[in-house]
């Protein structure tokens, strides 16, 4: 009973004001913490917007089709820039999503259990590797060996097809919109293969020895039970990989041959928004120069955003529907 | 099987057929995919080791067509990540904090989640750009401050996602055991919540050294690069990885070279950085 | 066997059928012919509800709790005695959404009252969770932690804290030499009696014990039960219990909940020899739950 005593007397000597006081304090300051990152969003898009306004102002909507890029004359056009990222991603995404797809299947489905670490690990380390590097190999290594042994089959073959031939035709440079678009998606390829892998290992496995119980074939179960129930989530992934692609400059930059002009040919050099960006935005000179460039990162951000936004929408709905399974 | 009267053989076999195929498609996919990978791994490595002298560490970076070493570059490097993380990482840390401790009664908490996932997304190109207007054009001139806070950028939304992913794993008993003594909520967090993650919220903050150790993109505008050793970091420090883009696009020989040697080192402390935070969460299991 | 899971109407039903159909006002249907007026009272709980978002989990549960005396409350999963106590400490709080009225007078001061200190209030009430929940630290500090919230002791007082706490849970001769090992690597049993070690090393007045010994093996459980036997003398000790001869072996007083409601409310003795309400009788002979 002496003990109990002494303990009543005891509690009020921290008294619970200082723990209110100390709580707010620490509550708040998380909040603040948090609330700044809302805030830096908010100012990217303010000052991304304000350094593009004069370019926005002076070309209006003609900027977003104008395939003009002309620093003497002063006449800017996003078009080029656009074009450029988009083509490229389209071919890093027709690369990296079966390629990918293939190796979670791998890892998932066939892989012997010895072998699933190892590479596993290798994969994610190698999503890991810096895209300098990427960029820097493609330059020295892929660009050289693609202009000596894999364009003049392309131009000389696929270049003859009536309608697409002019997509493959011209001199073999090694660097342009193709090398670009195959080293971002080697680039790429790391990334999406674990998420997928790790989309494929959310499916439960008393499903997938269902379906093998009655005698289903690995294709059969991961076309039948994995790709439905991993489905809405294989989209949100590729666009997690897209949205890499996109906004990706330094596996570009190297490889892209900095070109302002529209080419037909994926051949030809050409130019990102990225890239134009790494290329130009120390050198430009004159504000409207500058805020062209801006502009650019403008719409890159923008699309990316939209990009992400569709992403989180679909995976938002696989986990919505895990919790929902469980 | 002869209660298997219907038993299509045709069928089965070109179900197995089909099997096979994709299959083997997935295999060859896998190995063409790795191919290309090893191959630049193998490309990087020889010419890594080839290059990569005492020199490098020794001295700095040399004027063109000359030789040199990376020196500046390798301790401005060092210096600018540093700076960033120590800049990003209790912001980080206390943002993803409040998101996963005191986020329930929050109506913020959702819209910060995603905000989180943009900035994280978000091209590091565009974060150079912003740090460049917001920073550098008021400042007058390019800065290792700048480098640092652009770097801390892109290192904050992979610190508060860990972070607030850590804590949640920190069973809600723990947090009601620790409650249940009186201790108040501030203290519930750092003393137990805190303590009980702090392999995660660590390797989390590892996580982005490594990711940010090797950006190049948001430096170009901030940064910039310097081809002494800097004093300050209110001027232009120099920097690996725009050393490797500048040196790998030059047409000189030497600065090629040191470009090699440079991604090499590069590589190797992003994979070791890595493999350290595999293992240190695999001793946790 | 009433699956309430499955046929919730039909239990509800049965209940009516067996004599409750009469009774209108939830607050008048437990069972209370107990006379408690010789024993002081620790808390008295008034009309208390509980609300889980607008699931209703406790309707109008009112009870006294005699202190120093040990007071189990029975019942099936989920009929709301976890509920009930975490109500104690207020240890709900920390969810939102969550919320009781009515009265809990502990002292003369009703706790339900938005002005009460949840910190101090939790430091005067104890409470052992399901699963032992040691902190990630060392012995010592387990027990040290709730002691320096409340008290700046020197060294050797600490030391002597420490001590006493691990003496009183059975813990001190186990744990003696490992003090400054990492609480997570005892045994379970060891891990809970760390957790109980830990709650009263704070001395609060009253411990709540939440089916302290379900994740536990049966010589654990027995050390954990002697403890109970030792620790009445100083503290009010209320335990949720899924074990009915646990409460007959440990409790002075026992409570039997169903469905959010306090059905019957007795001395242990009584309680399970002969229970007004056929309920009680149905689930302490083991006939459902």
């Amino acid at each position: 009973m002496n003990s109990t005593q002494k303990a009543k007397g005891a509690h009020p000597v921290k008294a619970g004001w200082i723990g209110q006081i100390a709580d707010a304090v620490f509550t708040n300051l998380t909040r603040i913490c948090a609330i700044l990152v809302l805030l830096i969003i908010l100012a990217m898009m303010v000052s991304l917007f304000i350094g593009a306004w004069p370019a926005f102002k002076k070309f209006g909507l003609s900027f977003l089709v104008s395939s003009e890029w002309n620093p003497v004359t002063e006449d800017f056009g996003a078009f080029v820039a656009i074009y450029g990222t988009l083509v490229t991603s389209v071919i890093a995404m027709l690369i990296g999503v079966p390629v990918s797809f293939g190796i979670a299947i791998f890892i998932t489905e066939l892989c012997p259990v010895w072998l699933k670490r190892p590479v596993s690990t290798a994969i994610e380390l190698l999503a890991a590797i810096p895209s300098i590097i990427y960029g820097m190999w493609g330059l020295f290594v892929f660009a050289p060996f693609f202009a000596d042994h894999i364009e003049p089959w392309i131009s000389d073959n696929l270049g003859q097809i009536p309608l697409i031939g002019e997509l493959f035709s011209g001199p073999p440079l090694g660097i342009g919109l193709l090398t670009a678009g195959i080293i971002l998606g080697i680039m790429v390829i790391p990334f999406m293969a674990s998420v997928f892998r790790d989309l494929f290992e959310v499916v439960p496995p008393v499903l997938k020895e269902s379906a093998y119980g009655i005698g289903a074939t690995t294709w059969e179960v991961i076309k039948k039970i994995v790709l439905p129930y991993t489905k809405i989530g294989v989209v949100g992934g590729t666009m997690l990989g897209l949205g890499r692609a996109l906004g990706e400059t330094m596996a570009v930059t190297f490889v892209i041959g900095n070109a302002d002009r529209l080419e037909t040919s994926l051949l030809m050099p050409g130019n990102t928004i990225s890239s134009s960006l790494a290329n130009q935005f120390t050198e430009a000179v004159g504000e409207m120069y500058t805020s062209s460039l801006i502009a650019l990162g403008l719409i890159l951000f923008f699309i990316t955003f939209v990009v992400l936004s569709i992403a989180k929408f679909f995976l938002v709905r696989l986990t919505m529907r895990e919790g929902t399974r469980t | 099987m002869s209660r298997m009267t219907n038993m299509d053989p045709n069928l089965y076999r070109k179900r197995r057929a089909i099997n096979f195929l994709v299959l083997t498609g997935s295999v060859f996919t896998t190995l063409f995919g790795l191919f290309w990978l090893v191959w630049l791994l193998a490309t990087l490595f020889s010419h890594g080791f080839q290059y990569l002298g005492l020199s490098v560490f020794t001295q700095p970076t040399p004027p063109p067509g000359d030789s040199g070493g990376l020196a500046n570059a390798i301790v401005g490097s060092i210096i600018i990540t540093l700076v960033g993380v120590l800049i990003g990482a209790p912001v980080g840390v206390m943002a993803g904090t409040f998101l996963s401790e005191y986020a329930i009664r929050s109506r913020i908490a959702p819209v910060v989640r995603f905000v989180n996932d943009v900035l994280l997304s978000a091209p590091s190109i565009i974060i150079g750009v912003f740090v460049y207007e917001v920073v550098v054009v008021p400042m007058g001139n390019f800065s290792g401050w700048a480098g640092s806070l652009a770097l801390a950028l892109i290192a904050l939304p992979i610190i508060v996602r860990t972070t607030e992913d850590m804590l949640k794993l920190v069973p809600n008993t723990v947090r009601e055991a620790a409650c249940a003594l009186g201790a108040p909520r501030w203290k519930v967090t750092v003393s137990i919540v805190f303590r009980a993650a702090k392999a995660g919220i660590f390797t989390g903050i590892l996580l982005a050294i490594a990711r940010i150790s090797g950006e190049t993109a948001p430096l170009l505008f901030t940064a910039l690069n310097n081809q002494f050793w800097s004093s300050s970091l209110n001027e232009p420090v120099a920097n690996l990885p725009v050393v490797i883009f500048q040196f790998a696009m030059s047409p000189y020989e030497d600065w090629q070279n040191l470009a090699w040697a440079g991604a090499f080192l590069i590589t190797i402390s992003v994979l070791v950085l890595n493999i350290l935070v595999r293992t240190f969460l695999r001793d946790r299991k | 066997m009433i699956q309430t899971e499955n046929s919730p109407g039909k239990t509800g039903k049965n209940l009516l059928e067996r004599g409750f159909a009469t009774v209108k006002n939830p607050a008048e249907q437990a069972a209370i012919t107990l006379d408690l007026s010789s024993l002081p009272v620790k808390l008295s709980i008034r009309d208390l509800d509980f609300f889980y978002g607008s699931f209703q989990a406790l309707h109008s549960v009112t009870m006294e709790i005699p202190e120093n005396k040990v007071t189990a409350m029975i019942g099936p999963s989920g009929c709301g005695k976890s509920t009930l106590i975490r109500c104690f400490n207020r240890i709900y709080e920390l969810y939102p959404k969550q919320y009781a009225t009515g009265q809990i007078i502990l002292d003369g001061r009703n706790i339900l009252s938005p002005k009460e200190d949840l910190n101090l209030l939790r430091a005067r009430v104890g409470m052992v969770f399901q699963k032992p929940t040691p902190f990630p630290m060392s012995v010592y500090d387990n027990i040290a932690f709730g002691v320096r919230l409340y008290e700046n002791l020197s060294r050797s007082e600490m030391d002597e804290r420490v001590e006493w706490a691990l003496r009183k849970a059975a813990l001190w001769k186990e744990v003696k030499d490992k003090l400054r090992q990492i609480g997570t690597a005892l045994s379970g049993g060891q891990q809970q009696r760390l957790c109980i070690a830990r709650a009263i090393a704070v001395k609060p007045e009253i411990v709540l014990l939440d089916e302290p010994c379900s994740a536990l093996d049966p010589i654990s459980t027995a050390k954990v039960e002697e403890l109970i036997d030792e620790l009445v003398a100083d503290y009010t000790i209320i335990i949720v219990t899924h074990n009915m001869q646990q409460a007959a072996r440990v409790s002075d007083f026992t409570a039997f909940m169903y469905l959010g409601k306090l059905i019957e409310f007795d001395s242990t003795d009584k309680m399970f020899t002969n229970p007004l309400r056929k309920e009680t009788e149905d689930y302490i002979t083991g006939r459902f739950g």
